[in-house]
């Protein structure tokens, strides 16, 4: 039987771990390779790395995060951000990445997820799906947020499955960084259309929370400002997710 | 006797591999060379990507018969998820393509209904007679499986709608279905104990 993950996020800019509210005012929130080093102690069971950095010369320093925390990590670490062609993944693959996840650039050129299926696997290939509520559903947005697309959430999960996608990062941009809790019915909405692990991203305040996306439908839930802040550990949440009665590892 | 030669199979998560191998102390040499592939004293196989393709690269590459010999002959060799389904002698995914049948089984895959990829952790049991293999929670990353161990192996086996094999060992020949590379302390401790028996052996 597969065991739900616990899988911290690390926002990566000019070197450093950021993060915000709704992928706006960042700050900083630490070392990326001790954060990562830190967090494998503390029994994560993956890691993502998600480049946000605002300039192409800052691509550079990212990439020499992923080789960094590579070094060190024993751990699937999936990376994202700015991935706009196949090359770009390969690129992110040689550093260390062991999955890649697209996000805007699959939005506007979705052959990009059949490329990089056919050439790393769909177990490489993650679909990060940002979605904002709508009257009736959710709505796919790009480019952090700022722009809207028109597309309906759940049907582009599936699109994005049936082109190669062998995972789904989901998050809800109404509850990023809210700590409201993970966006149930979003959970349960891509659930019922697709076979592919989801990982649940976006307002966890605490175990509560992740216990409920994973009854939901989530494989897997996403953590970043509850740990990065120190309100909590890994090894808290694990243990209080056993006593929530969800076996995760040990 | 410190350098390990890990096969350039494609592109798959290299970089995760040789870090691995270099937190166990050891030097990473990557390959496409035949004399290598055979000779090496201790090789990585590693194999992300489709049955198919990486099949009709090692052909490309002169690789199969080397690698073939090999593991036949019982040389210290770290086959890694893709990387063990081509010791079967087909595979669902691309049933045209011929593995390399040092064990006579097919990769089938996994029955409709279930959470396909299988990604994430999964629980495996050591069977009878594995001296590498131990219990333990792996990472996964599979849509193809073998489903029995083989005669002549030992085996691990865990379950995702019914069970199959996590990973086989004969000698210092360890196949995992799992990526021992990304399976936290536990991994890297059996990669450990590979590294160790194979160099009992040469």
């Amino acid at each position: 039987m597969l065991l739900p993950r616990v899988i911290p996020c690390l926002d990566v800019a000019g070197g450093r771990v950021v993060k915000g509210v709704r992928f706006q005012g960042l700050r900083d929130a630490g070392d990326p390779v001790e954060r990562a080093q830190a967090y494998a102690r503390q029994g994560a069971d993956e890691l993502v790395l998600l480049d946000v950095s605002a300039t192409p010369e800052d691509r550079g320093n990212a990439l020499e995060v992923v080789r960094a925390v590579r070094r060190v990590l024993p751990l699937p670490l999936t990376v994202g951000g700015g991935v706009r062609e196949a090359r770009d993944a390969e690129i992110l693959l040689e550093a260390g990445a062991d999955k890649v996840a697209v996000n805007t650039a699959a939005v506007t050129r979705p052959e990009l997820l059949d490329d990089m299926a056919r050439i790393f696997g769909c177990q490489c290939t993650i679909l990060a799906l940002d979605a904002a509520r709508v009257a009736d559903g959710w709505e796919t947005v790009i480019l952090s947020g700022r722009e809207r697309t028109g597309l309906d959430a759940a049907a582009w999960a599936r699109e994005a499955v049936d082109r190669g996608a062998g995972e789904i990062l989901l998050t809800s941009w109404d509850r990023d960084g809210t700590g409201d809790g993970y966006d149930l019915e979003l959970i349960a909405a891509v659930r019922a259309v697709v076979p592919v692990p989801i990982i649940a991203s976006g307002g966890a305040a605490g175990p509560a929370h992740m216990a409920e996306a994973l009854a939901a439908g989530a494989d897997a839930v996403l953590a970043a400002s509850i740990l990065h802040d120190g309100h909590t550990t890994v090894d808290d949440l694990k243990r209080e997710l056993r006593a929530l009665g969800v076996e995760v590892r040990r | 006797m410190t350098e390990v030669v890990v096969i350039r199979t494609g592109t798959a998560n290299l970089a995760s591999v040789a870090a691995a191998l270099q937190r166990a102390g050891r030097t990473v040499r990557f390959s496409e060379d035949s004399a290598d592939a055979e000779r090496a004293e201790l090789v990585v196989l590693p194999g992300v990507g489709a049955f198919g393709p990486v099949v009709a690269r090692l052909d490309e590459l002169r690789l199969r018969d080397p690698l073939t010999r090999r593991i036949a002959a019982g040389r210290p060799t770290l086959a890694i998820c893709l990387g063990m389904q081509l010791l079967a002698a087909s595979s669902a995914e691309n049933p045209d393509a011929r593995g390399f049948a040092v064990v006579p089984t097919t990769a089938t895959a996994f029955r409709d209904g279930l959470r396909v990829p299988h990604l994430g952790w999964n629980h495996i049991t050591a069977g009878e007679g594995c001296s590498l293999l131990a219990d333990g929670d792996a990472y996964f990353a599979n849509s193809y499986k073998l489903d029995e161990v083989p005669d002549g192996w030992a085996g691990a086996t865990t379950d995702h709608g019914g069970t199959f094999v996590a990973a086989l060992e004969r000698g210092p020949v360890l196949a995992c279905q799992f990526h021992p590379e990304l399976s936290g302390a536990w991994g890297q401790a059996l990669i450990e104990r590979w590294l160790d028996t194979a160099a009992g052996v040469v």
